[in-house]
């Protein structure tokens, strides 16, 4: 019983933290042009 | 073929972008349409260019949308020298108003369901981690526990992840009508606050995990839905780029100076240079001209016009300068008509009723009607609300249409996937479904039916010297008949000639050791009209006035048209060759390619309402075509196909795009189709099946949540996996009859 109380909300925590992770790359535009991304890694002198 | 040329702005409008710029403090900002994108290199190059001018925040290239979005700081760089500078680097370009289009709505639409499946996912995992421990058998103390903290994540990640649901369940019942998400909305909502209720009194019956896995399998099926929706973009939003937006009117005393098309009147005299859009219908006044006139003909072939000539808003003035007298401008054109009529047909294919959605139609009101059942039986038996309200909810969770909502999109997305692979692009599902119910397939010819490029098919017997001075001389235009001449003999030297020139509309004329060459039309090398006999597309030449030619040209078929046709024919399906094209030349493509129904000279209207009456006989059509002159059809039609090659109008306006040179995939998308429509009706049978077993069940009162989940998945998977067999099966009957034709002509050969 006390272990449950250290280990879910860890697993919660963490999963939050993964919700958030791809709410806040969906916000930040980062699925916004998924053919562009593949084809800038070609770009050798991107600054 | 039809090539959408340098439709898009050309040099020196920078001015007219300026009322697209968006003021936001000290920063400016403009959203360009770029459609010729296409490698990193493109990207590089605008990037670059633009960002290194004074003042620019920011130039940033959106590959999947082909767009250039610009930050700069107002006042430093104006408008006109970016502009500039884009058209320096030989990219076409179209202001892009943001928010405006549908576009930016589906994106605002995706983009939620996206975020509700990312919610439900998270809380259907770890509810689902909680609600394992209850059901294996945790004690009192740690089950409350558990119901507590599932509660803490379900209720919020409902009121969340269901908005979509709920929206449009309310909406629905507004109009007084039942859809699938008002069960939906019913039993996610009573689940999720009876479940509370459990909790509260420390009752064993809590159904959190349900709740959250059934938002979490409808959201995918809705989202795989809305992906292939999304692809599908406006068709009309493309035609309007073909409307030139400003015109060059000539005043009475000889200036000229720029108007916008819409202020256009009739009898206002406009100059139209070379390379630019028509800007409204009118009569050639002045000049001599090709004019590419694929809009309206669908012909790559462009016809020489002189004074006195019609001509239609958006066709395109190629090699010399017109003055047109203004017949008629804005609503009234050709171009305006023919985008009323695609809207038109768009909103009649709204009306068209999706197969999931006629299974709601059906399904909805029997969902709630067996919940209620539950509760009236089991209040009269037992007495008792609280055992009848939880029979209730979990037969509204154990019907709730779980595998109905998968069953659709997930068949639809593997069919996708498997023409995908086969070159074969769908931009809806429902294009998928309606091309499964087709009956008769209706064949543009030029650029569908055949390639679209003419061929020298037939020529006189010349002497090494007129063939070599002929050839050189063909080399030297732009003209594609000339380009046809020329690519027939590419052996052969080329010559100098003393004098060349080239006259719009008529042909070239040269000079080579004091002797006269002409190419071109039959009045331009003979000055006279007659004796042009046959209708096929001709290059006459002369050499010192002594006719040589006539060459001729056709247009070959596809390289698989004749075998298409005779499967499409085989799989029941009757097929009509629709024209713009001059009569001969269609009878001898239709004889050749073995069809036996052709209409010529139909003009883009005509074909629409060809394509609309047959349907109004109770036909289903499949239209294919290319150009933008057969998009009033392709969008009327029942379904439509386009080859890769088409006009961007011709492109959008069709449900489904194929690439590569063959026609054959239009068999191939219509066997797929009926492949998928069969393995839905599978899957509809699938799901009555399970409730048919599932139902009593939790009718008896059997349902615990445990039951419910795990019945739930089962049901969710065996669709899905049903769905998958689209994508590995090879299609047995079709597929080795297609193969037994495809040996015949070899077997007769030999």
């Amino acid at each position: 019983m006390n272990a449950l109380i250290v280990l879910i909300p860890i697993a919660l925590l963490l999963g939050l933290a993964g919700l958030a992770g791809f709410l806040w790359s969906l916000r930040s535009g980062q699925f916004d042009d998924l053919e562009g991304a593949a084809v800038r890694i070609l770009d050798d002198d991107e600054d | 073929m039809k090539r959408a040329a340098p439709a898009l702005a050309g040099g020196g409008h920078g001015s007219a972008y300026a009322e697209w710029v968006v003021r936001d403090g000290a920063i400016s900002h403009l959203d360009l349409l770029v459609p010729d994108v296409h490698c990193a290199g493109c990207i590089h190059k605008i990037e670059r260019t633009i960002g290194a001018l004074d003042g620019v925040r920011c130039a940033r290239v959106n590959l999947s949308t082909k767009r250039l979005s610009l930050d700069w700081e107002a006042g430093t760089t104006p408008i006109e020298v970016l502009i500039a500078k884009l058209d320096s680097l030989g990219f076409a370009h179209q202001p892009f108003e943001r928010g405006v289009s549908a576009d930016g709505d589906e994106d605002a639409a995706g983009g939620e369901l996206l975020r509700a499946l990312a919610v439900a996912g998270f809380a259907a995992g770890n509810v689902m981690l909680l609600s394992v421990s209850v059901w294996s058998g945790a004690d009192a103390a740690t089950r409350d526990l558990f119901h507590w903290l599932s509660a803490l994540i379900a209720l919020p990640a409902t009121a969340y992840a269901g908005r979509p649901f709920f929206r449009s369940a309310f909406k629905a019942l507004a109009h007084s009508r039942l859809n699938m998400d008002v069960p939906i909305s019913i039993a996610v909502i009573l689940a999720a606050g009876m479940s509370l209720f459990e909790t509260i009194t420390s009752g064993p019956n809590a159904y959190f995990d349900a709740c959250v896995m059934l938002l979490f399998f409808l959201l995918s099926g809705r989202y795989l839905d809305h992906m292939m929706r999304a692809r599908a973009r406006s068709a009309v939003t493309q035609l309007l780029k073909l409307a030139p937006q400003s015109a060059r009117v000539v005043s009475p005393n000889g200036t000229e100076c720029y108007r916008r098309t819409d202020d256009l009147e009739p009898g206002t005299l406009v100059s139209v240079l070379a390379g630019e859009r028509v800007p409204a219908d009118g009569r050639v006044v002045e000049g001599l001209s090709d004019l590419d006139r694929s809009i309206v003909t669908g012909e790559l072939v462009p016809e020489s016009i002189g004074p006195g000539r019609q001509v239609e808003a958006g066709t395109l003035n190629l090699t010399g300068p017109l003055r047109v007298e203004v017949t008629a401008a804005g609503p009234e054109t050709f171009l305006s008509r023919m985008i009323g009529m695609m809207e038109e047909a768009e909103q009649s294919k709204l009306r068209y009723v999706r197969m999931a959605d006629w299974a709601a139609g059906i399904y909805a009101p029997l969902v709630h009607l067996a919940a209620a059942i539950a509760f009236v039986v089991w209040f009269w038996a037992t007495g008792d609300w609280h055992v009848s309200l939880l029979t209730a909810i979990a037969v509204l969770i154990i019907t709730c249409p779980c595998a109905l909502g998968l069953a659709v999109p997930a068949v639809q997305m593997v069919a996708c996937g498997r023409l995908f692979r086969r070159g074969i692009l769908v931009k809806d599902g429902g294009a998928l479904e309606r091309l499964a119910e087709v009956d008769t397939v209706v064949l543009d010819k030029t650029g569908t039916l055949t390639t679209g490029a003419p061929e020298l098919c037939e020529a006189p017997d010349l002497d090494e010297e007129a063939q070599k001075l002929v050839i050189s001389l063909a080399r030297r235009s732009s003209h594609p008949l000339s380009r046809a001449l020329a690519a027939s003999a590419p052996q052969v030297k080329s010559v100098a000639f003393d004098d060349l020139e080239e006259m719009p509309g008529l042909g070239l004329k040269a000079v080579r050791h004091g002797r006269e060459l002409r190419l071109g039309s039959h009045e331009w090398c003979f000055r006279t009209l007659d004796g042009n006999a046959s209708d096929l597309p001709s290059v006459f030449a002369a050499i010192d006035g002594r006719p040589v030619g006539p060459f001729r040209f056709r247009d070959e078929l596809r390289a698989d048209a004749i075998r298409t046709i005779e499967l499409l024919r085989d799989r029941g399906l009757e097929i009509l060759l629709v024209s713009g094209d001059l009569e001969p030349v269609v009878s001898l493509a239709a004889g050749r390619a073995g069809i036996a129904d052709w209409r010529a000279t139909a003009r883009p209207g005509d074909k629409a309402g060809i394509v609309a009456e047959l349907q109004d006989r109770g036909r289903r059509l499949l239209m294919v075509g290319d150009g933008t002159n057969d998009a009033p059809a392709l969008a009327t039609a029942h379904v439509s196909m386009a080859p890769s090659e088409a006009s961007d109008v011709g492109r959008m306006s069709a449900g489904l795009v194929f690439t590569g040179a063959g026609l054959g995939a239009v068999a191939e998308a219509v066997s797929v189709a009926r492949q998928a429509r069969r393995l839905i009706r599978q899957n509809f049978a699938l799901a009555a099946l399970y409730n048919l077993i599932a139902v009593p069940v939790a009718l008896a009162g059997l349902a615990s949540p445990l039951v419910a989940a795990i019945a739930m998945s089962a049901s969710s998977l065996i669709v899905t996996g049903n769905a998958l067999r689209l994508g590995i099966d090879i299609p047995p009957a079709f597929e080795r009859r297609c193969r037994r034709l495809a040996m015949v002509p070899e077997a007769a050969g030999t």
